[in-house]
């Protein structure tokens, strides 16, 4: 049973928790709001908060400039193409591990969570090497497979600890039913797992969106996703904050919205299931 | 259709045998309740049955042929779940179709068997709503509609009444008693309560360790227990045994009589104690004696009326002829 | 519990993850091991032969390595105190009654979404600019000498910006664990004396240890291999060249294969140390 708590503390407890949550949001915060101003505005000395004028000046020299519709358009492909071709191939990985244990799946589970420990840079030249070798340098379909690779075992941990929940019976009522194992998996456990499977996709995205080597070090500028968009900001033209901001404020918005809706699964995901 | 024949079963996971070689004939058309502690190995026995489970070696013949290794879905079998597992994304028109879905049935037999069954198990009004949205007996009814509309040629059901209220249960018992008599197809039904074996079952059979201890009808078990663990499985309250010099001088090494075949006596009769708990149930109350001399407690069963309360002394006559004599081996002499 | 025939097709299913994975892992690291053992300089002649464990040698002893490797330490320790400590203070703040909860809660996640690149850029460029960057305006405001951040503080500054992206992760993980904790049990020990703090140490700490040995082992793989945040700020000038940024510049810049190898193989071992812990923890949690 919760306690009533005074009004008084109550309100300290919300200043408090305001106060923080706004320290931390403010460099975003001030990401946005900058994008808005002119460059002079945005130098402006003392910085200048709310009262200036809004211009969306910044964003069309942005997406003039830097083509920044094809960098968004790389990055959609990689970070939603690698989750899903993931989720296909985890799937039935999640479903076997789930539903048919066997001694050896608890080895599978964890031998694949310790791939994705391997550190990138270790194994940078050969992935450099051999996608030279399969003309996978700069080009879409290599970073799908390799950010599909990276985040594999955290797509079938997520599904597993997904599936885990739903109760076995349901699976043999279907099969009693005369269900084929596609069948089984099609037309009973997916729509079972919708909720968890959505937010697996929800998170891998996110995830994929993010990633900041393996994007930055195979793509030059044919496949490059807005990570390497923003990288190129780096000088001299960090030095026009207003432009900075604004590219800035287009790369990470879409993924903002994402994340907040998939706030509750990120933990789950991120922590393979440990805390929940 | 439906005569269910195991022979030579077993069953082991890994090292760990849980069905020692088991024989067993299922008639065509009979309820046959399989009966036993949790732990007994009942439900693996249902599961080999309905092949959700491999044998580990024997032989299961349904009508004839042998299913031993066929696909669940080919046995012509139907299983409600002990926890309904309906499929919680459909509505109940989808869940009671989705076996004839799944044979390729066509559309208009599917709406024919899905309003019969509807029908008969009153869910007419509920045939579009999803499982989550149903009371516990309802789910129940919907379970079994899945089964009903398949025509299997037999019904397995594990525990289908362990996840209702009490009163609920005794509904549905008779609900799945009448529904036996009204299609006369085979059913076997696993449960751990010995009440709903009695009532429902026209052959019981009796489980421990994997192990069958005696198949019969409810009356014959109860009668003639081939055993004490028997003889303590069914009937309730348990039967009371007891060992040492009572037991001897009816030339066995232990003796059993149900609470049921006790009569209060006056002063001079056989036995005698001291009443500890005594449980007022209305119709019967049951008295638990001490300091018999005999065993820690025994069980009596008396009329509503009696008016004899904890502390007082009871004197205690059992009824000769329905004394079960047990050897130290625990079988019935 | 299943029959044959559903163990084999679980078999068939788990294979194209299993080979895909496992070709993922055997073949890039076998390459690794290939090159650790050359002197291969892609640029400068190629393959050059073997050189048995020249390059092991020669990395270790490199003026750049222990300065690497303290610098790897120094920002994954800081990072790691700052987020847990903070973390900790921050997920019990949150998980007190408080008007526009859920916000609140918004506000604090929101970091852990920004791309790594844009973090450091936003910090660097309109932070920590010794001229224009707001935090040079408040010091000037105070009175004070502007910093200039990432020269005179380089390590400080990283450690900044990145706790500023995982302090949001560990409080939402540390929250989390907070909020399954049984609010009968705190209620138990407060009807049993405890005072605040007491109950903090005794009752609310124990149970977040679980959560906070994860936060800890999964951003120290994370931080281990950390590179966009320097890539994008000092490129590794200043002291904050950390063992992978080392590696990256031995093999991409430097095109030393060989030697870069090498590093990656202590890269791989150092990691496999710590994920060794965390596994173990997963792995109690798949028994419950």
């Amino acid at each position: 049973m919760a306690r009533a708590v005074t009004t008084k503390r109550k309100s300290i407890n919300t200043a408090l928790a305001w106060a923080v949550g706004l320290l931390i949001f403010f460099p975003i915060l001030w990401t946005v709001l900058t994008s808005f101003k002119t460059e002079a505005q945005a130098i402006a000395d003392p910085p200048i908060f709310l009262g200036f004028d809004w211009t969306f000046e910044n964003y069309s020299t942005v997406m003039e400039r830097s083509n920044y519709m094809r960098f968004l358009w790389n990055s959609v492909i990689i970070a939603g193409g690698s989750t899903i071709l993931g989720v296909i191939i985890a799937v039935p990985a999640a479903w076997s591990m789930a539903f048919v244990p066997s001694k050896r799946t608890k080895d599978i589970l964890m031998w694949m969570l310790s791939t994705k420990m391997l550190p990138a840079v270790g194994v940078l030249y050969p992935i450099y090497l051999l996608f030279i070798r399969l003309g996978w340098l700069d080009s879409r379909v290599g970073l799908v497979i390799v950010l599909m690779l990276i985040n594999l075992p955290i797509i079938v941990w997520m599904l597993y600890t997904y599936f885990k929940e739903i109760p076995g019976e349901i699976l043999e009522a279907a099969r009693m039913d005369g269900a084929s194992l596609k069948e089984e998996i099609l037309y009973v456990l997916t729509p079972m797992a919708v909720p968890g499977i959505a937010s697996t996709l929800l998170l891998n995205v996110i995830l994929a969106w993010n990633e900041a080597f393996w994007t930055l070090n195979l793509t030059a500028a044919k496949a490059a996703p807005l990570t390497a968009f923003i990288a190129s900001y780096s000088s001299p033209e960090g030095l026009f904050y207003a432009k900075l901001s604004a590219a800035s404020t287009m790369a990470i918005a879409p993924i903002l919205i994402l994340g907040w809706f998939s706030q509750k699964q990120l933990v789950r995901g991120l922590t393979f299931g440990a805390v929940k | 259709m439906g005569r269910i024949q195991l022979k030579q079963i077993t069953k082991s996971f890994g090292n760990v045998e849980v069905i020692p070689p088991l024989d067993l004939t299922i008639e065509e058309g009979e309820f046959t309740v399989f009966v036993g502690p949790s732990g007994c190995g009942k439900s693996t026995l249902l599961r080999l049955i309905a092949g959700l489970e491999d044998t580990t070696s024997g032989v299961i013949e349904i009508d004839g042929a042998d299913a031993t290794s066929l696909a669940p879905a080919k046995r012509g079998l139907a299983m409600v779940f002990q926890s309904y597992a309906l499929y919680p994304h459909m509505t109940v028109r989808k869940n009671i179709a989705f076996p004839m879905k799944m044979a390729g049935m066509d559309q208009a037999e599917q709406d024919k068997r899905i309003a019969s069954a509807a029908a008969a198990l009153n869910l007419t009004d509920y045939l579009d709503r999803r499982p989550g949205q149903l009371s516990g007996g309802q789910r129940q009814r919907v379970a079994i509609g899945r089964a009903i509309v398949r025509e299997p040629s037999a019904f397995l059901f594990d525990e289908p009444l362990s996840n209702l209220d009490a009163a609920l249960r005794v509904g549905m018992r008779m609900e799945i008693s009448e529904l036996h008599k009204k299609l006369e197809t085979t059913m076997i039904y696993v449960t751990h309560d010995q009440v709903e074996a009695m009532t429902m079952a026209d052959k019981i059979v009796v489980l421990q360790a994997g192990r069958i201890e005696q198949v019969g009808s409810p009356m014959e078990l109860y009668r003639t227990p081939r055993n004490r663990f028997v003889a303590g499985f069914i009937g309730s309250p348990k039967m009371n045994f007891i060992e040492g010099e009572e037991a001897a001088k009816q030339n066995a090494h232990c003796i059993g009589i149900r609470p049921e075949h006790i009569d209060v006596a006056s002063e001079g009769a056989s036995w005698s104690g001291v009443v500890g708990v005594s449980e007022h149930l209305g119709s019967d109350t049951f008295f638990h004696v001490h300091d018999t001399g005999l065993a820690d407690t025994i069980t009596v069963r008396a009329d509503g009326e009696v008016g004899i309360t904890s502390g007082d002394r009871i004197y205690l006559e059992p009824r000769a002829d329905m004394i079960h004599r047990f050897d130290d081996a625990g079988l019935s002499l | 519990m299943a029959t044959q025939h559903s163990r084999s097709a679980a078999r068939i299913m788990m294979a194209p993850a299993v080979i895909l994975l496992l070709g993922w892992m055997l073949v890039p690291l076998m390459m690794t091991l290939y090159f650790s053992f050359k002197k291969y300089l892609p640029l400068r002649g190629g393959d050059l032969g073997w050189v048995g464990f020249e390059n092991y040698a020669r990395f270790v002893s490199s003026s750049s390595f222990w300065p690497a490797v303290s610098a790897t330490l120094m920002i994954v320790v800081g990072v790691l105190l700052i987020t847990s400590i903070l973390g900790v203070l921050l997920a019990i703040l949150l998980d007190q009654p408080m008007w526009g909860q859920g916000i609140v809660r918004i506000l604090v996640i929101a970091p852990f979404f920004v791309m790594p690149t844009v973090s450091a850029l936003v910090w660097k460029n309109m932070f920590m600019d010794p001229v224009n960057g707001l935090l040079a305006h408040l010091w000037k405001f105070f009175g004070a000498d502007p910093v200039a951040w990432l020269t005179e503080v380089p390590m400080g500054s990283i450690i900044m910006i990145v706790s500023w992206q995982w302090l949001p992760f560990a409080t939402l993980i540390l929250l989390t664990a907070i909020q399954s904790l049984d609010s009968e049990q705190l209620e138990a020990s407060e009807m049993d004396g405890a005072p605040v703090l007491a109950r903090f140490w005794y009752i609310v700490l124990p149970h977040l240890s679980r959560a906070l040995t994860v936060v800890i082992l999964i951003q120290t793989i994370f931080l281990l291999s950390i590179f966009a945040e320097i890539f994008v700020t000092t490129q590794g000038a200043f002291g904050t060249k950390t063992l992978s940024y080392l590696i990256f510049q031995r093999v991409l810049e430097s095109q030393n294969v060989g030697l870069g190898s090498a590093g990656g193989v202590y890269a791989i071992i150092l990691a496999n140390i710590v994920a060794l812990f965390l596994m173990r923890i997963v792995g109690k949690n798949l028994d419950t």
